[in-house]
């Protein structure tokens, strides 16, 4: 039984950072841009479609496919805030950018599902399938290299936002986007930029999640309720703290998943609202949460 | 006179800057008082202590005899003393009407006559109908005052009242308060006007870098060497000298003219 | 605002709309009559639903603006507690109405520790916490016994014809739409409604000022769920089951808050309009393109539309244009400071404001006719 526990724990853990990845993205674009971007999921999705495709045609690694797909997804990402989210404006704008991002989702399930129909598809490789054996437990390859990324990838978004000009641009219009503008920053061209960043990490995220599940069009609805509710939970805006959601939520879930796999998942939604009751700020909860 | 509102040796800190520092005011009962000093001085701060839009980190606050030392603001409303913002803050997609009856706490009938009342005052009664987010900012700051006044409060803060507003205005808006004085009303009146402060108020209080650095009749503080450092600096011009002893240089082109 | 001529407008426009409203209701009864194929009687009946659920939605939201994307938590709990309250007290026949009330009852009693958790943190957030406790409900009614799981629950028969059937269900539809846009009404012209919009407005300083936000808050949402669980009895006992996804079907709440958004957020005959245009033709999608994909596609497409010509909801912006062409041929600008400006700083418009001043602004306003 301990066995099992501990097993379940390392198995969030590595799970978690899959799960960071996708996160990370979504925390970015909420925290910087207020904007609640629910076609992640399915983005995601979209981005395991690309690996697949790439390495269904043209027989290329999928990590060595990621030199294609994250340019990709990044100028999807751009494409969609500069052509939809852009004239947004007004004192609903947060709440019309989940809308938007909704319909903008629910074409590209649409079309997904033209393209490839509602049969599951997985991404393959020699690694995928093997694990390495270590203190007892099974650690598999591809979810070591998925959390590595997974770290490498905040790391690099640390870097970006707080080492570059453009990152500082980033923060400055993410405090006061009047101020930001006032100095001289193109907040429509930060603001698009950040959304590509934030969708191209979904690139990577989509090729994790596509190698470790089984997946079709309609997988998104369920990756997207599970994001949000860890990016609230790490804190709106905060990268360490999605990661460390990221973690903790996948954590708890494969433990209730030892003993009944139908509520795991209910208990994922659960930790959340009882987290908020008790700390409305998440994790690390970088702005209040609390009603203004 | 008794002392109405009166905050003792308060302080606030922000990070690393401390906005208030030991900052005592004593506020008389009947009078109206003002708040001046540099930008960045503490006065919006101390305000924000005051009616609990901001904890103080120590110090207290009293009312009359009573410590509402970081009460909510809405207790605030309640024990009577209103507030104005410096950036008016109204109801924009309500009609000005709407606005007032937010405030109101009375039944229907009783508090449109109130809220009516209050508009014709303030001058701003033709555009009860109107969506308060369609005003100039001078009907929004007469707006403000009106719907503050609603409640009947005995004391009333007053965030730079004639900040950005046009000469007539501002005597209407000095007026009005005078009136209201003359009913008894208290007013705490922060403003960077200096004319307005010093034809206006009985007592005027001098912030500089949280902290009081003169309290007394507007005639002494306009000459008050401290309130002139405290606005345009330690080098002055040594030929208006207030003070030969004082190695410092005070001296300006006219007392208590703002920087 | 003074004259014969303003108040005979007032008038005139309050006649105009009663005169609509009669209109409207004789032929909202008429409908039946005039089209007896069940088949339209079917649209009509669905349309009337969202007609309901989205004026419950906007009462709560529309006035608050905290949307909520969890609406289906109260409408499938209504129905499900229909649906289990006939199984489990054998409830058969006609008398399945009574359990309506419970619904209702279910919707508010969910709505209170729904609503003192969600309601504490900031617009966003609630957003997502709506959405948390959607996926909690409907993963729930999958993993419960009691609510059947995946299979659901079915509705006790009903011994009528499919165009009685039809009809009937109209006509109790068309009674929830019609008092839930009475208690919209109603509510918006209340002074809890009022403390409602002002807490859209600027919550903070609406706290400051003595409204009890969280009290004010909760209570709207407890009427919003209370409604919406009773229409989602009624919708059970007219598709005669109600299964997981379907009871807590995440399009519901999407296509909700796009009616209401199509109409015009916080209005009253908003979310008639934008149900009445949109329910029809989502439900002709659905039909005809039983696949489901082109109708998803179409959706969107349709979303992404209205959010972006449309933002503010046809209501406003009809209302903007109908005043535009109402005052065609009339000055601009308005003579001074009658129309006020966007505030600025420095450049105040108000002029002065004395008895005489009072007089000459009448007297501009006389001269420029009224203004609607």
């Amino acid at each position: 039984m301990a066995r099992e526990i501990y097993q379940a724990i390392v198995d969030g853990i590595l799970v978690g950072g899959v799960y960071a990845l996708m996160a990370v993205g979504l925390t970015l674009i909420f925290g910087v841009l207020d904007i609640i971007n629910i076609a992640q999921g399915v983005l995601v999705i979209l981005g395991a479609y690309l690996s697949y495709q790439l390495s269904v045609s043209l027989h290329l690694d999928l990590f060595l496919g990621l030199l294609i797909t994250v340019p990709a997804m990044f100028v999807v990402g751009v494409v969609i805030q500069w052509a939809f989210i852009r004239r947004l404006r007004g004192r609903e704008r947060t709440s019309m950018t989940l809308l938007v991002t909704y319909a903008v989702a629910l074409i590209i399930e649409g079309i997904l599902y033209e393209i490839y129909g509602p049969n599951p598809k997985q991404l393959n490789a020699s690694y995928v399938q093997s694990s390495v054996h270590l203190f007892g437990f099974y650690l598999p390859w591809i979810y070591i290299y998925g959390f590595a990324l997974a770290l490498a990838l905040v790391a690099a978004i640390y870097a970006l936002l707080y080492r570059t000009t453009f990152g500082r641009s980033v923060r400055a219009t993410m405090q006061d986007e009047t101020a930001a503008r006032l100095v001289g920053i193109d907040v429509n061209r930060v603001a698009a930029l950040t959304f590509g960043v934030g969708v191209a990490v979904t690139a990577v995220g989509g090729m994790m999640f596509g190698a470790t599940n089984a997946f079709n069009p309609n997988s998104g609805y369920d990756l997207i309720s599970r994001l949000l509710a860890i990016i609230i939970l790490g804190g709106l805006g905060s990268i360490g703290g999605a990661l460390v959601a990221s973690v903790f939520m996948l954590t708890v879930e494969s433990l209730v998943d030892i003993w009944s796999p139908e509520w795991a998942i209910v208990v994922f939604y659960a930790a959340l609202v009882l987290v908020l009751v008790i700390r409305p700020t998440g994790f690390f909860g970088r702005r209040p949460v609390r009603a203004q | 006179m008794s002392v109405l509102l009166r905050t003792e040796e308060v302080r606030k800190a922000y990070g690393g800057v401390h906005a208030l520092d030991s900052c005592t005011v004593e506020i008389e009962e009947g009078s109206v008082a003002g708040l001046i000093g540099p930008n960045g001085s503490g006065k919006t701060t101390l305000f924000n202590v005051i009616t609990g839009y901001a904890k103080a980190d120590a110090g207290q606050v009293y009312l009359a005899d009573k410590k509402i030392t970081n009460v909510t603001p809405d207790k605030v409303f309640a024990l009577g003393i209103g507030r104005t913002f410096q950036l008016t803050r109204i109801f924009a997609s309500l009609t000005v009407m709407e606005n007032m009856l937010v405030a109101s706490p009375n039944g229907r009938a009783a508090a449109r006559r109130r809220a009516m009342e209050q508009l014709e005052f303030v001058g701003i009664a033709g555009h009860r109908a109107e969506l308060a987010g369609t005003l100039s900012y001078g009907q929004r700051k007469l707006l403000e005052l009106a719907y503050v006044l609603v409640a009947d409060p005995a004391i009333i803060l007053l965030d730079e009242p004639a900040g950005g507003v046009n000469l007539s205005l501002v005597n209407h808006i000095a007026d009005r308060i005078r009136e209201l004085n003359a009913a008894g009303k208290t007013f705490l009146i922060v403003e960077h006007n200096m004319e307005f402060v010093m034809g206006l108020c009985d007592q005027v209080t001098v912030l500089d870098s949280g902290a009081v650095v003169a309290a007394g009749p507007p005639a002494i503080i306009r000459t008050d060497r401290r309130v002139l450092n405290a606005y345009l600096g330690e080098d002055l011009d040594p030929a208006d000298e207030e003070n030969p002893a004082d190695p410092g240089k005070p001296g300006d082109p006219g007392p208590g003219e703002d920087a | 605002m003074t004259g014969t001529a303003l108040t005979g407008t007032v008038s005139r426009q309050r006649a105009a709309a009663g005169l609509g409203l009669i209109v409207l209701a004789v032929a909202a009864i008429m409908f039946p009559v005039v089209f007896p194929s069940p088949v339209t009687t079917n649209y009509a009946v669905y349309a009337l639903i969202f007609v309901a659920v989205v004026s419950a939605w906007n009462m709560f939201s529309g006035f608050s603006g905290y949307i909520s994307l969890g609406q289906a938590v109260f409408f499938g709990s209504g129905a499900y507690a229909v649906g289990i309250a006939a199984r489990d007290w054998h409830i058969n026949g006609v008398g399945v109405f009574a359990l309506l009330p419970l619904a209702a009852l279910v919707g508010a009693v969910i709505a209170v520790p729904f609503g003192l958790v969600a309601l504490r943190v900031r617009r966003h957030t609630f957003i997502v916490i709506t959405i948390a406790v959607f996926f909690i409900f409907q993963l729930a009614a999958a993993n419960f016994s009691f609510t059947g799981g995946s299979v659901g629950v079915s509705a006790p028969f009903l011994p009528w014809s499919p165009t009685e059937f039809n009809d009937r269900f109209y006509y109790i539809t068309l009674a929830c739409a019609a008092a839930a846009v009475v208690i919209a009404a109603v509510v918006r012209r209340s002074r809890f409604g009022l403390q409602l919009r002002a807490i859209r407005d600027d919550e903070d300083r609406a706290r400051g000022l003595g409204v009890r936000t969280m009290r004010v808050k909760l209570s709207a949402f407890v009427i919003s769920g209370a409604i919406t669980g009773l229409v989602g009895g009624v919708w059970f006992l007219y598709l005669t089951q109600v299964q997981p996804p379907s009871g807590f079907d995440p399009l519901f709440d999407l296509s909700l808050v796009l009616m209401a958004f199509l109409g015009g957020l916080g209005t009253i005959s908003g979310p008639i309009i934008g149900a009445l245009i949109i329910e029809p033709g989502q439900l002709y999608l659905t039909i005809k393109y039983t696949n489901g994909y082109a109708s998803e596609i179409l959706l969107g497409a349709l979303f992404l539309l209205i959010v972006l010509f449309v933002p503010r909801g046809i209501v406003p912006t009809g209302g903007e244009w109908i005043r535009r062409l109402r005052t065609r041929g009339r000055p601009a600008i308005p003579p001074a400071s009658q129309r006020a400006a966007v505030p600025s700083g420095p450049r105040s418009e108000e002029p002065a404001t004395s008895d005489e001043g009072r007089r000459d602004l009448k007297a501009a306003r006389r001269r420029a006719g009224d203004r609607i």
